[in-house]
């Protein structure tokens, strides 16, 4: 089969419903919602056929079985996102702008796999690029709001930003070894200051993206202003994709100086997880409490990475996966509450389970996943995670990260005694949710259930990753 | 298949059989056919591991099962029981059995109320047949967690500050479990090979002892979280006095077993050495908690604080028992777990139905129940005088083996330590007369309580289940204490290897 299949595909939806928005009138927008999910359930099949491995254009693309496996797990996310988008979309307010949902989502999904796939730094950051803009434009959606407008601000701001500094240490490395291949690059990182430096901007951009301690300062602001569906978005397949090609640069590129970065990983490990934690606690809005919640996560993920070894990259990619489905149960409660009701603060969810228990018990498992209780997948993603670090030796990591776990459990529980243990005088009124939403929901709490307990899905994983030694 | 696999399997066909059934009443029948299945299971376990036994096959752990499930981590599904296990099991189906009936007049929400009281279960069961810590320690943060709903939705009082300190801390406990769990993960193989989550093929090695040392305060104080031990007890009198009635029984009488039962499985099994040179900072906190906890309760008004710290205190004598490192202290240790946890069953139970009637549970606005209602009074005296050792019941046997083996020890440490905690059945029988005396006897306080019901029969059930288990083990311990030692024999083989000079 061809290499880059899986961009030749979104390419070519993406195409196809551009052509199919034009001809359709204004009064039947809503009709290109079938065909866009219907097509995203495709080229996700599709994308699991057998492929073989290859390079394009000289090595600035790469395809082999693991970043195919990691678009893969992208397409699921995404398709999820557009199942759960549907009952938003319908909306009055949204009517004329049905495609544009679709088309914006398809091209930041094809930044996200060129960006995997990248082979030297240029693809990369064109991929990053890529991945970046449109959802901007996603935040800003309903631009006559103040709120939103700010989040499309404040990320095409803070994209700026860090891609300029990215691009800083690019143009060190590349002072310093001559070529932008990571394959060439590799041999000639040796630590010295000015690769040094390099690396610490290269860090400092992506940590941007993955919105780690301190540079998450923009994370609650525009999950909060942006829709929902967008939220969900930027929280599970952004940030995945982000760490994804984060892990890889790191355990290719940067592996001769593993050591230093390590170092610099354990701090900011501690400090993710510390803050993400206890600005958690603090929050009302069911946004910006995911939003904090997600970069505590975030924080997870890198004792993955700290690991260093085979085991290490598995974790990170197995929790990764994990997250999507756990972190997609949860915003899709949040978010179609929000556009029955318009409400999206804890207190409002006092006794949610009397009226819609169905909701709750979906929101109950999507939470105790990501705090990491069993029989849920999180449970092993976290518990992996931990595992990996320990191998490296990380004892004291590894305990201070299991103290956050009590802390994060702290506040998923106070969202779950909203639900299930207080009484409200006038809670959330009962509503029927719409088949899309909970065929969404439903495959969710299937990978919550499902990706523990089978643990080919591990073992798969493991086989396609590395490790520095 | 093994026998065992059916311990994990009954409880979850229960779950499924109660999330689809239509009503009230086949919810709860549901839950009795189920958990009569678990019990009639695990006396049927009891009799076929004896008559395994009788038969000569002494094998370590029977009834093994092994499934591979994560192949490059090396973990397992992998149960097998040995005497220890085989009584905790029966312990546990018994409990929750009485527990399904004490829970009768459960009215609001009763299909999520017994599926998170199953899941409970399960997660007890779970971590009591596997000899894998991957899928110990799952099953025991499975156990815990259904306790935030069960406390927090239909406990009284102070509920939502109880719930959520126990799981806090439970969970608290628990991370350091984990922590002790991925550190032995990465020592199991001294000698090379793969590394293993396998308790018995650990069991076999020799972990180096400084990450002994470093690992096992993680792990006996994760367990001893559970275990109520002082001072990391506080979750405990709160927890349980805002708990409904059969989640008191399932937690005092199973869930803190985990605790004593990790403890020993885990800890000190797996890190003799550690549990030799740090054994004794241990033994002082256990001797605090076995005065403490006794002390504590002459203080309570409250029936259900009562009794908590009373647990506290008869909990802090497992750890305590444990620690002796002994063939007859731990006998006892492993009796008392049993004898404790039926007691205090039968004790939460009583003090539920007591509740339920009087709708208060302060000592002193009560007096006179005897003539009210004899039938939980006399069940009530039955508990009181096995809390307090009387010989013919359980709690008898249990702390006569613990004093007799903790004296063995002939150092002066040990020795005083043993003074200091059998000084505690004194107290013991202060708190539990004193009860009596204002609770049943003397005056009916109260001209509502003149018309009150005695026990219904689901009560009833409930109450005699728990009975009969006191004082088949108080009238005839020597199978149970003969199947414990049989699995007890491992673990203070291990010990003597550790300290010769100190394990006669």
């Amino acid at each position: 089969m061809l290499i880059m299949r899986h961009e030749l595909l979104l390419i070519v939806i993406t195409v196809i419903l551009l052509i199919v928005e034009i001809f359709l009138p204004d009064s039947q927008k809503r009709k290109i919602i079938l065909p866009a999910i219907l097509l995203m359930t495709c080229v996700t099949v599709v994308g699991f056929l057998p492929e073989t491995p290859g390079i394009l254009f000289g090595g600035m693309y790469q395809s082999t079985q693991l970043s195919m496996m990691l678009k893969n797990i992208l397409n699921i996310g995404v398709l999820i996102i557009f199942i759960q988008s549907v009952d938003w979309l319908k909306q009055e307010q949204n009517k004329q702008k049905i495609s544009e949902f679709f088309l914006l989502m398809l091209s930041t999904l094809i930044g996200m796999n060129y960006m995997i796939s990248a082979g030297d730094f240029l693809m990369f950051y064109i991929g990053l690029e890529l991945a970046t803009i449109p959802v901007a434009a996603l935040a800003a959606w309903e631009r006559m709001k103040e709120k939103s407008a700010e989040a499309g601000v404040k990320l095409i701001f803070i994209s700026a930003l860090s891609s300029g500094i990215l691009l800083y240490g690019l143009s060190m490395i590349y002072g310093t070894t001559g070529t932008m291949y990571f394959a060439d690059i590799a041999p000639l990182i040796t630590g010295a200051p000015l690769q040094v430096l390099a690396f610490i901007f290269f860090f400092a951009g992506m940590a941007f993206k993955i919105s780690l301690v301190p540079f998450h300062l923009w994370t609650a602001d525009v999950y909060e202003g942006a829709p929902v569906n967008v939220t969900s978005y930027l929280s599970v397949i952004s940030k995945g994709a982000a760490v994804f090609i984060f892990t890889i640069i790191l355990y290719t590129v940067f592996a001769k100086i593993a050591v230093m970065w390590s170092e610099v990983l354990y701090v900011i490990t501690i400090l993710t997880i510390t803050i993400g934690n206890l600005f958690a606690m603090r929050q009302q809005n069911l946004k910006r409490f995911l939003a904090f919640s997600s970069i505590a996560q975030a924080g997870f993920i890198l004792l993955g990475i700290i690991g260093q070894s085979q085991l290490g990259m598995t974790t990170v990619i197995y929790f990764a996966l994990v997250y999507i489905f756990s972190n997609l149960g949860a915003f899709g409660v949040v978010g179609i509450i929000s556009n029955r009701t318009g409400k999206e603060n804890i207190n409002d969810y006092d006794g949610l389970y009397r009226t819609n228990p169905n909701l709750s018990l979906v929101m109950m498992l999507a939470l105790f996943s990501l705090a990491g209780i069993p029989p849920l997948a999180g449970f092993f993603g976290k518990f992996f995670l931990f595992t990996a670090a320990a191998k490296q030796g990380y004892y004291i990591l590894v305990l201070i990260a299991l103290v956050n776990t009590i802390i994060s459990l702290y506040y998923y529980l106070l969202v779950i005694k909203a639900m299930l243990l207080n009484n409200s005088d006038q809670p959330i009124a009962a509503f029927k949710s719409d088949g899309y939403t909970r065929l969404g929901l439903l495959l969710c709490v299937a990978g919550m259930v499902i990706i523990g307990f089978a643990s080919s899905v591990y073992e798969m994983v493991y086989h396609l990753s590395y490790g520095l030694f | 298949m093994s026998i065992l696999t059916l311990f994990i399997i009954i409880p979850v066909l229960t779950v499924i059989g109660i999330l689809l059934s239509k009503n009230h009443m086949q919810v709860k029948w549901v839950a009795v056919v189920g958990m009569s299945l678990q019990l009639l299971s695990a006396i049927s376990l009891i009799f076929l591991y004896l008559a395994q036994r009788k038969a000569g096959n002494m094998a370590e752990v029977l009834f093994v099962q092994d499934y591979v499930w994560y192949q490059t981590l090396n973990i397992h599904f992998y149960v097998g029981v040995d005497g220890v296990s085989v009584a905790m099991i029966g312990l546990t189906a018994l409990v929750v059995f009485a527990g399904i009936f004490a829970s009768w007049d459960i009215v609001d929400l009763p299909r999520e109320f017994f599926t998170s009281l199953i899941l409970l279960a399960t997660g007890v069961f779970g971590f009591f047949i596997c000899l894998d810590l991957f899928t110990m320690f799952l099953f025991y943060e499975l156990a815990v967690i259904p306790m935030y709903l069960l406390i927090g939705i239909w406990g009284s009082g102070p509920r939502h500050y109880s719930a959520m300190k126990l799981t806090l801390m439970l969970m608290g406990g628990s991370a350091f479990i984990l922590l002790g769990i991925i550190g032995i993960y990465f020592n199991s193989a001294p000698n090379g090979g793969p590394l293993t989550f396998d308790l018995i093929r650990i069991s076999k090695e020799h972990i180096p002892l400084n990450v002994q040392l470093f690992l096992f305060p993680f792990l006996f104080v994760g367990f001893g979280v559970l275990g109520a031990m002082f001072p990391f007890h506080t979750w405990s009198p709160d927890g349980h006095a805002s708990a409904p009635t059969a989640v008191s029984m399932l937690h005092a009488g199973v869930l803190m077993k985990l605790g004593g039962y990790g403890c020993y499985r885990v800890a000190v099994f797996l890190l003799p050495d550690a549990a030799h040179q740090l054994g004794w900072i241990f033994l002082i906190l256990a001797t605090i908690g076995v005065i403490y906890g006794a002390l504590g309760a002459i203080w309570q008004k409250d029936l259900k604080y009562i009794n908590a710290y009373s647990s506290v205190s008869h909990c802090a004598l497992v750890l305590f028992a444990i620690l002796m490192f002994n063939q007859t202290a731990m006998n006892g240790a492993i009796m008392q777990m049993i004898s404790h946890g039926i007691m205090t069953a039968l004790f939460f139970a009583l003090i539920g139905m007591i509740y339920g009637r009087t709708h208060t549970r302060f000592i002193n606005e009560m007096g006179g129940l005897m003539k009210v209602m004899p039938f939980l009074a006399v069940a009530y005296v039955i508990a009181g005088l096995a809390s307090l050792g009387l010989p013919g019941f359980s709690g008898f046997v249990a702390e006569m083996t613990i004093f007799v083996g903790a004296f063995q020890n002939v150092d002066t440490f040990h020795r005083v330590a043993t003074i200091i905690a059998a000084s505690s059945i004194v107290v013991t029988a202060v708190y539990v007369l004193r009860v009596v005396g204002i609770l049943l006897l003397g005056k009916i306080k109260n001209e509502h309580f003149e018309v009150l019901p005695d026990a219904r029969w689901y009560d009833k059930i409930s109450v005699v289940a728990l009975i009969f288990g006191i004082t088949l083990i108080g009238v005839a311990p020597l199978w149970l204490s003969d199947m414990i030692s049989q699995g007890l024999g491992p673990i203070v083989h291990r010990l003597i290897a550790a300290a010769p000079l100190l394990i006669k």
